[in-house]
């Protein structure tokens, strides 16, 4: 530190010194040097010194400024250099022992194929084919590694990895592609793992290339596009048969990740449709080829905080994306519009809209109800308290809590924080489809042109209705995203649906627009396969938000945002605007849990075979210290890949074990209180 | 200074690097400040005298020690270095391009470009099937030496390991001496996928200009597949570890029906052309020792075998690569990293250690040439004899083209070189008529007098079970021609030998209906394997010549024998003006500097041409030579017209061949045949049975 302080001195002091001395000296009419002649007058025997002084000062005076900073320079360099490299000398830092090495002891060894299937945004995206301004980028990735391109050009970025408006595939001339292969995943970017940890640990017990696969797929496309430009589904279906057949007839577990879930769950019915539209496995193709499903993180029901995304590209963040590269999304990089930039692109990606929650007002509450209500909103840090304490004080703390009202989740968006108190009675209640009504002018200004939000074709006066619709339930929400978005929901509603099926058995649940929702499809007969729901809770997970106009006047800009100022009281479940309940951090409970805790418990209509289910659920515990990294014991919607316990289950499992071997269900939330209160036809 | 700072920042790859920076300056402003107050203060003190101030100097001056001259120095270079960085970073992607065209004119427009504007689109799947030690390996699982290099490349990609712990990386690229497949508790597999060998190394293209190109035509992952396997291993052991031909097989499937029924273009190089070859009798062949494909798999499934490079009869350097390791390069990892292989890398033992290492690789025993006397020739007669070997020199010497006779040499000039004795002890020998030479016969040489002392042990090339005896006897018979040196390496690699006669046959089939002819260790000699019966399959043969390529050796004893290899190639055996063909200790011949000209081409111009016993169904073929031209300028990197083994990958007449095959278009389309060398004389001389 001492010399760093000496190098500023030197640096940046001296021309202030020499500067000030100059000016002191002005007064006695004599600059430095002149009197630096000054003083061999007086004493003849100094001259020849201080000449020799001036002389060496001369060169020593340009040798400082520069000089000095390269020398700062090479000293910082010198000392990281040092660090890093005693750093890389130290022994390696005492890992707790991969769950892989403990299991390979007990003498687990690999048995089953094990597929793997990546959620939306962890995957990586790579360039075949582009538009100029990406010249050298041919097979770079775009998504996923490091992101560099985004800083270089990223108006040419956000171009490639937009889709088309109209037909949700590839807009001319542009070819982006998934990568293939473990690495398509393994790590999202450098160093952030996403299935690596779960990759090496079961290297550990034996598995290698051949009997693991990575069902990588363009997560921007709707499932079904997947098929039609990429045949990924066909391309699973072969991999899996393959997997089967020469890992001695041995089927396989497949372990999907969010958004990878509800995708799975769409090739489950696609591989035994008959084609054209499917696979033409035949009935008996996932009994025959499926030993169970590990859903982690499932975002069966899907996620509120996807709505928020669509509103006003707001949620809190889309997986990661945000929580990766905080600055990223924020205004200086492409100017004023990055929001816009990049509701634009997601707008045209489908599969967003495959994670708008589903089931309606019967799974996620109307305007004065929700499963969630007696939800405990005391926040992680009072959860754990929960848990170390005894049972005494968990009742207390519950007591105190129901002296509040209890909060209304049902709403999933209300505009103005007071509306999300109000009894339903006092609320205006406009027809749901009023706001349709005058949507004829259209307040679009020219300059607005260039981005394709749908905001600009729609009129102020829409946009005041709407705000004055004050609450919306997850039924009347999705006439909202319609005269919204009504592109974009017209092009997904081709693809998605969000409802529950009245009668499984009507023919039009034939069409592929409902397979990936497991409310209006029946999983296939397959009596011996198991489906596990394994998520992590204990983390605020947005629910629902409260919404504000926002300052209007500039063109462009989106009319709603999130009105962050809207806090709960102390220990409310409202913070910036977000009412949170418990679950991993993206997918609320409720969400992850319903299906294997109710929907397909047992023989159901949704589950005419009776396939076995099991909760598991990870308490999340944050890392104690920063070198563990993302933690062994995280809950959180990724980091839970890392979490010991999870990957513990999930080798077992591959390793031949069951459900119950497992010990069935593991749980820590009140997924089944919550799934108790709804009231759905079984 | 800040302004310094804030670009090394950007420069610096180290984004924490810069963080930390980030945080050190912001720390140093606030010192900045304090230290700005007191200076302040201190001036009014300093005004009253200077002599203060400069006594200071002074004191400072005598500290601008050494060390701060180093930092100095390296504060210096690092800002360069960031600097140039940042200038490299910031300069657009095209500049190269532009500043090549600026030098030598503009470019060729890439055949993939051409072509897309010709109205070419994808139409036919395209496999690539690499060949020898070009594919990548990953490891799965190591000994402990080898921590934290799970999944990690032990081969291709930087090959920084081999570096930092050498005999760790020849421990896990070894294979097990007596099974040929891994030793246990190690797992090294192929890298799967594309990228598997679209580069060798950064910066050292395979197959990705191949790959780039039918890109621009509108291919992607999902019509292009890459055959990645194992190529350590046998043939058939790549399908009973790790699946890789049943892989090959559904993936093959998989495109065809996914691309409406269109039949794939297979893309073999070097040793995949082997593979492949393999691949077509496993298909059809019955499970449970083939894939149960049924006899119409091949005319299913294949339009076309595009042959890159391929060694069907193989190559005579492997075997002084098996015989003493050191054949000048076995493909390219000697051509890129020449450093590795030598001296100082492992101790003193290198060679031996990449000879035992290469020498558990079952793989390297496909090429041992095939066909034995009929097809290299013999003592007397070889197919290319009369070949001359001035081709390389006319470039940089304008001898005369007739340089045999300049009045000294004995007969040669008539009968030219004689290749057929593949290995030969002392330079003498090669030249002499064969009644003149004295042989003895090694093979009942007793081996023995183990000459190995405890030091040597640890190193297993089974010389030094060979004793004094042994070795004496090897060199005594003087000369061998392609079948004796089968003898010959049996003799000297009796295990080696034993694993490798499982799984590969080097001879030429009398009667191929056969019943032995079934077993798979004949699927991969085109000598003794029907192709399948696919009469609308086209095969081609692509390969580079004009470049000179080892055919035949001139050895030595190695003088110290106790602890090394005990033979070399006597690099003093020059044939000087009337012999060119002998450079180094190395007859060379017509070739893409790998591959001779009548082991990449004889199948395809004779031994498949029209309806043979080898080819019962007449598919047809073609012979596409590429007539190699070196890169004009450095800036062209390695050339779009060589002809060498590796780099003719990225030959652009080659490379729209391909094109246009994927995209629809038959032999006849192409032109048929393209010959430049002699193959056909060569062939013509042949005597076999067809």
């Amino acid at each position: 530190m001492g010399s760093i302080l000496r190098f500023l001195k030197l640096c940046v002091l001296e021309p202030v010194k020499s500067g000030e001395l100059y000016e002191k000296k002005a007064q006695i009419k004599l600059d430095n040097e002149k009197k630096s002649f000054e003083i061999p007058k007086i004493e003849k025997k100094d001259k020849g010194l201080s000449e020799e002084k001036k002389r060496k000062r001369r060169p020593n005076k340009e040798w400082r400024c520069i000089d000095s900073c390269c020398w700062a320079i090479g000293y910082i360099c010198t000392i990281w250099w040092l660090l890093l490299f005693m750093f890389q000398c130290l022994p390696g830092l005492k890992v707790p022992e991969p769950p892989g090495t403990r299991l390979k002891r007990e003498g687990l060894i690999a048995l089953h194929p094990v597929v793997m299937v990546p959620g939306i945004v962890t995957g990586g995206l790579e360039l075949w084919e582009g538009r100029p301004c990406s010249e050298g980028l041919f097979r770079r990735r775009l998504w996923g590694g490091s992101f560099t391109e985004i800083f270089r050009r990223p108006m040419c970025w956000l171009e490639h990895l937009s889709l088309d408006n109209e037909t949700g595939l590839d807009p001319p001339g542009i070819r982006v592609r998934a990568v293939p292969g473990l690495v398509a995943a393994d790590y999202f970017a450098p160093g952030y793992f996403v299935w690596a940890i779960l990759i090496e640990n079961l290297a550990r017990i034996g598995y290698e290339g051949k009997n693991m696969y990575m069902a990588a797929y363009d997560w921007r496309l709707s499932f079904q596009n997947t098929e039609v430009r990429d045949q990924t589904l066909s391309r699973l279906k072969s991999k899996i048969e393959l997997l089967y057949v020469t890992n001695g007839n041995k089927k396989v577990v497949v372990v999907p990740h969010s958004m990878g879930v509800i995708y799975f769950l769409h090739f489950l019915k696609w591989v035994e449709a008959p084609p054209p539209i499917g696979g033409g496995g035949g009935p008996g193709w996932c009994a025959k080829h499926i030993k169970s499903i590990m859903n982690i993180g499932p975002a069966f029901l899907g996620v509120p905080k996807a709505v928020g995304n669509i509103l006003s590209a707001e949620s809190k963040d889309v997986a990661f994306i945000r929580a990766m590269a905080p600055g990223l999304l924020d205004s200086e990089i492409l100017g004023l519009q990055t929001l816009h930039h990049v509701m634009r692109v997601s707008r045209t990606w489908d599969s967003v809209i495959s994670l708008i929650p589903k089931g309606g007002e019967t799974i996620w509450g109307n305007l004065d109800w929700s499963p969630e209500e007696e939800h405990v909103c005391n926040s992680a840090k009072k959860m754990y308290q929960q848990d170390f304490d005894n049972n005494g004080n968990n009742s207390d703390s519950r007591r105190l809590f129901q002296v509040q009202e209890p909060t209304k989740y049902g709403r999933i968006i209300s505009f103005g924080k007071i509306v999300s108190d109000l009894p339903s009675s006092q609320l205006q209640t406009l027809a749901s489809r009023e706001f349709m009504s005058n949507n004829s002018s259209s307040n679009s200004n020219a300059a607005c042109k260039g981005l394709w939000t749908e905001y600009d074709e729609m009129s102020r006066e829409n946009i005041r209705i709407i705000a004055e619709n004050k609450a919306y339930t997850m039924k009347s929400l999705l006439d909202l995203l319609r005269v919204i978005a009504p592109k974009m929901m017209k092009r997904a509603e081709a693809h998605f649906s969000h409802g529950i099926a009245e009668n499984l058995d009507d023919p039009k649940y034939n069409h592929y627009k409902y397979w990936s929702n497991p409310l209006e499809t029946k999983l296939p007969d397959a009596p011996d396969m198991e489906i596990y729901c394994s998520y992590g809770v204990g983390i605020p997970t947005e629910r629902s938000y409260v919404y504000k106009q926002s300052p209007s006047g500039r063109c462009n800009s989106i009319p709603f945002q999130i009105d962050s100022a809207a806090d709960g009281s102390e220990n409310g479940c409202l913070k910036g605007g977000v009412f949170f309940v418990d679950g991993d951090e993206s997918i609320p409970v409720l969400s992850a849990g319903f299906m294997c805790a109710k929907g397909w418990r047992g023989k159901t209509r949704f589950n005419p075979s009776g396939i076995s289910t099991y909760i598991r659920e990870y308490k999340h515990k944050a890392p104690a210290n920063l070198l563990e990294g993302r933690g062994s014991e995280s809950g959180a919607h990724v980091d839970i890949l890392g979490n010991a316990a999870l990957i513990e289950d999930v080798l077992r499992v591959a390793a031949g074990a069951s459900g119950s071997e497992l010990g069935r269900d593991r749980i820590y939330s009140d997924i089944m209180k919550m799934s108790k209160k709804i009231n759905i036809q079984l | 200074m800040s302004m310094l700072r804030r670009r090394k920042g950007s420069a610096a790859k180290k984004s924490q690097n810069s963080e930390t920076q980030l945080d050190e300056n912001k720390e140093k402003n606030d010192n900045h400040l304090q230290e700005k107050l007191n200076s302040n203060a201190a001036n009014l003190k300093g005004n009253v005298n200077c002599n203060l101030k400069s006594k200071s100097d002074e004191k400072f001056r005598k500290k601008w020690n050494c060390v701060d001259n180093c930092c100095w120095f390296i504060g210096c270079i690092c800002s360069m270095w960031w600097f140039l960085l940042f200038l490299y970073n910031a300069m657009p992607a095209s500049f190269p391009q532009y500043v090549t065209e600026a030098i030598t004119g503009p470019m060729p427009d890439p055949p993939g470009v051409k072509l897309a504007k010709e109205g070419l689109t994808v139409k036919h799947p395209v496999v690539f099937v690499p060949g020898i030690v070009t594919g990548g390996l990953e490891l799965w699982e190591g000994h402990s030496c080898a921590e934290g290099l799970f999944r990690k490349r032990l081969w291709g990609g930087t090959f920084g390991e081999i570096y930092k712990r050498p005999l760790c990386w020849v421990e896990h690229m070894s294979l097990d001496n007596e099974t040929g497949l891994d030793p246990p508790g190690i797992k090294i597999r192929p890298v799967s996928g594309l990228v598997a060998a679209d580069y060798f190394a950064p910066g050292y293209f395979v197959w990705a200009v191949l790959i780039a190109n039918l890109a621009r035509i509108g291919y992607e992952e999902k019509n292009m597949y890459m055959a990645a396997y194992d190529w350590r291993i046998s043939f058939q052991n790549t399908e009973v570890r790790d699946q890789t031909l049943s892989r090959i097989k559904s993936n093959i499937e998989l495109m065809v029906a996914t691309s409406g029924g269109k039949k794939v273009v297979v893309v073999p190089h070097s040793m995949g052309v082997l593979y492949f070859l393999h691949f077509m009798k496993w298909v059809e062949a019955p499970a449970p020792m083939g894939g149960g494909g049924g006899s119409n798999w091949c005319a299913d499934h294949i339009k076309a075998v595009m042959n890159i490079g391929g060694p069907f009869l193989g190559v005579p350097k492997i075997v002084s690569g098996l015989f003493s390791a050191e054949a000048k390069d076995i493909a390219v990892a000697r051509a890129i990293a020449p450093g590795v292989l030598d001296i100082d890398v492992f101790g003193f033992q290198t060679l031996q250690h990449v000879m035992r290492m290469t020498r558990s690789w079952d793989s390297t025993m496909s090429m041992i040439p095939k066909g034995g006397d009929t097809v290299w020739g013999g003592l007397d007669w070889s197919p290319e004899e009369g070949h001359e070997c001035n081709a390389k020199k006319p470039r940089n010497n304008n001898m005369q083209t007739a340089g045999p006779n300049n009045g000294t040499g004995n007969s040669t000039s008539a009968t030219g070189v004689k290749y057929g004795r593949m290995l030969a002890f002392g330079k003498d020998v090669t030249d002499l008529h064969s009644s003149e030479i004295e042989r003895v016969d090694f093979r009942g040489a007793i081996k023995g007098n183990n000459l190995a002392n405890i030091t040597c042990r640890d190193v297993w090339t089974e010389y030094h079970d060979m004793g004094i005896g042994g070795v004496k006897a090897v060199a005594d018979y003087k000369v061998y021609t392609a079948s004796s040196i089968l003898d010959l390496l049996h003799f000297v690699a009796p295990k080696m030998m034993k694993r490798g006669d499982a799984h590969f046959s080097h001879g030429i089939a009398d009667d191929l209906d056969d019943k032995k002819y079934e077993h798979y260790k004949y699927w991969s000699n085109a000598l003794e394997t029907k192709l399948p019966m696919a009469p609308d399959m086209e095969i081609f043969s692509m390969y580079g010549v004009g470049i000179p390529t080892e055919r035949a050796y001139v050895y030595k004893f190695s003088p110290a024998a106790e602890c090394y290899i005990p033979f070399k190639i006597d690099t003093a055996a020059d044939g000087g003006d009337d012999g060119p063909c002998l450079k180094g200790g190395v007859y060379s011949v017509d070739g893409d500097e790998t591959v001779p000209v009548l082991s990449a081409g004889f199948m395809c111009a004779k031994g498949w041409r029209g309806k043979t016993r080898f080819n019962p169904s007449g598919m047809r073929t073609y012979i596409r030579e590429y007539n190699h031209a070196s890169p004009a300028t450095l800036l062209e990197g390695r050339g779009t017209q060589s002809g060498a083994h590796v780099d003719i990958m990225g030959n652009f007449a080659l490379i729209e061949d391909i094109i246009r095959v994927a995209a629809g278009a038959t032999g006849e389309d192409l032109g048929g045949d393209q010959v430049h060398s002699d193959i056909f004389k060569w062939s013509e001389r042949i005597k076999l049975k067809l």
